[in-house]
């Protein structure tokens, strides 16, 4: 188990490095998260007390639409030359390919979502940040690029990814978006973690599913 | 001599179109052998069954005895593979490439060994740059490199000559050479009669998924693997 987790931490360390290169990843949703934030702030025109109720839709299709900008670049850096192969011919096996790839969207995702978030909170005059959000945040995060890294490994080879990749990602996250707004509906107009016990524990739920079901598949998604 | 690699009759579909029919081949521990046929001829399907990254319709393949559905990461630990495409990292530099590569096969004093490695391949006045602005040949030495920084006692070539320089190819031949002399097993495919012909190992031609011709004497001229070919390819066509 030891020499597993070191090499998927290698293959992390790996995905950082190259990403702290380029920055392609991180500031295309960064961008794309800030823009949804910002072009919603001057389309509703409300009170603070109901930017409470609209804030959940908000910030999910934020989070939703950059993270697939950031999965569909996620395994295209092992296409450029093929190094996916090499991945794969490692004495390792492949699931800890996927832990590693989805170790590192949970990684850049939760970046957007932490400078995104206080600054949602400055540009609708929130008042007050229920801390509960933030277990809120990271469950949904967690199943979200569970789902989504399994995805952009199975649609990387395909012509249309950055079509395809939506399309077969939202459907199955259907659930675990609902699940993951409602629960922060509730923290934010009821300040209060219980009322949202059941959201939350779906999202506990799809969090589980969704990353032993892509263990499970992944390999035969490597494959031809 | 121990067996270093064996394909037992193996079969590879894609969809209605069968790329190997039932393949066999042994190898003995320091061997050379190279596989020479025609585009579509299957040789690509087959190293990439043999190295593990595709897994067989039908037969099996044991790499140092050991069954490569049964135990492929100890099996792969004992590969190295050389493509026509070099498995590199762009935006790291050559040494982190290796450095990476040396820590997934838990190469010991890797450091030590990637700096020699760099060295030997003429690239130590390139380790830090990005592998992106590297030429091509050099690009192709380094993935060698990669592909024998672990020490691996098996190493598959699939058609590594291609798109390499002069000197690109000489220092690839020399490698070859140096790997014969090292006791390594080596499987290399090509479509180039002469590459075959100077490759001075074994020699089988693919056909159509089938090994369809293996020289039992020893290297060929030219002229004589020239003949052999039309003969087994020409023959079926």
């Amino acid at each position: 188990m030891k020499a597993y987790l070191t090499k998927v931490a290698v293959i992390l360390w790996k995905d950082l490095l190259a990403e702290l290169r380029t920055r392609e990843m991180l500031s295309s949703m960064l961008v794309f998260a800030l823009l949804v934030t910002v072009v919603f702030n001057f389309t509703f025109d409300r009170k603070a007390a109901e930017m409470k109720e609209l804030a959940p839709g908000l910030l999910w299709v934020a989070f939703t639409f950059a993270g697939i900008l950031g999965l569909n670049r996620s395994f295209a850096l092992e296409k450029d030359r093929n190094s996916l192969q090499g991945l794969m011919l490692a004495p390792l096996d492949r699931s800890g390919i996927y832990v590693a790839k989805m170790l590192g969207n949970l990684i850049f995702l939760s970046i957007v979502e932490a400078i995104v978030v206080p600054l949602f909170w400055v540009l609708y005059n929130m008042s007050g940040f229920p801390w509960p959000l933030v277990l809120i945040i990271l469950l949904g995060t967690v199943g979200f690029v569970a789902a989504g890294t399994l995805f952009s490994a199975m649609t990387v080879g395909t012509r249309a990814r950055e079509v395809l990749l939506p399309i077969l990602l939202l459907p199955v996250s259907v659930p675990l978006i609902v699940a993951a707004a409602k629960a922060t509906g509730i923290v934010l107009t009821q300040d209060s973690v219980a009322a949202a016990a059941g959201w939350i524990r779906l999202l506990v739920a799809c969090d589980v599913v969704f990353f032993v079901l892509s263990i499970l598949t992944f390999e035969y998604v490597l494959e031809e | 001599m121990s067996i270093e690699i064996e394909a037992e009759n193996l079969t590879k579909v894609f969809g209605q179109h069968r790329a190997l029919r039932g393949v066999n081949l042994k190898l003995d521990r320091g061997e050379s052998l190279t596989i020479i046929g025609p585009n579509g001829a299957g040789k690509t399907t087959l190293l990439r069954c043999l190295a593990g990254l595709s897994k067989p319709s039908g037969g099996r393949v044991l790499l140092l005895g050991r069954d490569l559905a049964k135990s492929p990461e100890e099996a792969r630990r004992a590969i190295g593979f050389v493509s026509h495409e070099t498995l590199l990292y762009g935006n790291l530099s050559a040494a982190e490439n290796l450095l990476f590569y040396g820590r997934m096969y838990d190469v010991a004093d890797l450091r030590h060994r990637v700096e020699e490695t760099l060295d030997r391949l003429g690239l130590a006045h390139r380790s830090d740059d990005p592998v992106r602005t590297l030429s091509r040949g050099m690009r192709q030495r380094l993935a060698i490199g990669r592909a024998l920084l672990h020490r691996p006692s098996v190493v598959l070539l699939d058609e590594p000559h291609t798109g390499l320089d002069v000197g690109a190819q000489e220092m690839l031949d020399q490698t070859l050479e140096d790997l014969s002399h090292a006791g390594q097993t080596v499987l290399m495919t090509t479509h180039n009669l002469a590459t075959a012909a100077n490759a001075g190992s074994r020699l089988a031609i693919l056909a159509e998924g089938l090994i369809v011709y293996e020289a039992t004497e020893g290297p060929l001229t030219r002229e004589a693997l020239s003949a052999a070919y039309r003969d087994a390819v020409g023959a079926r066509r």
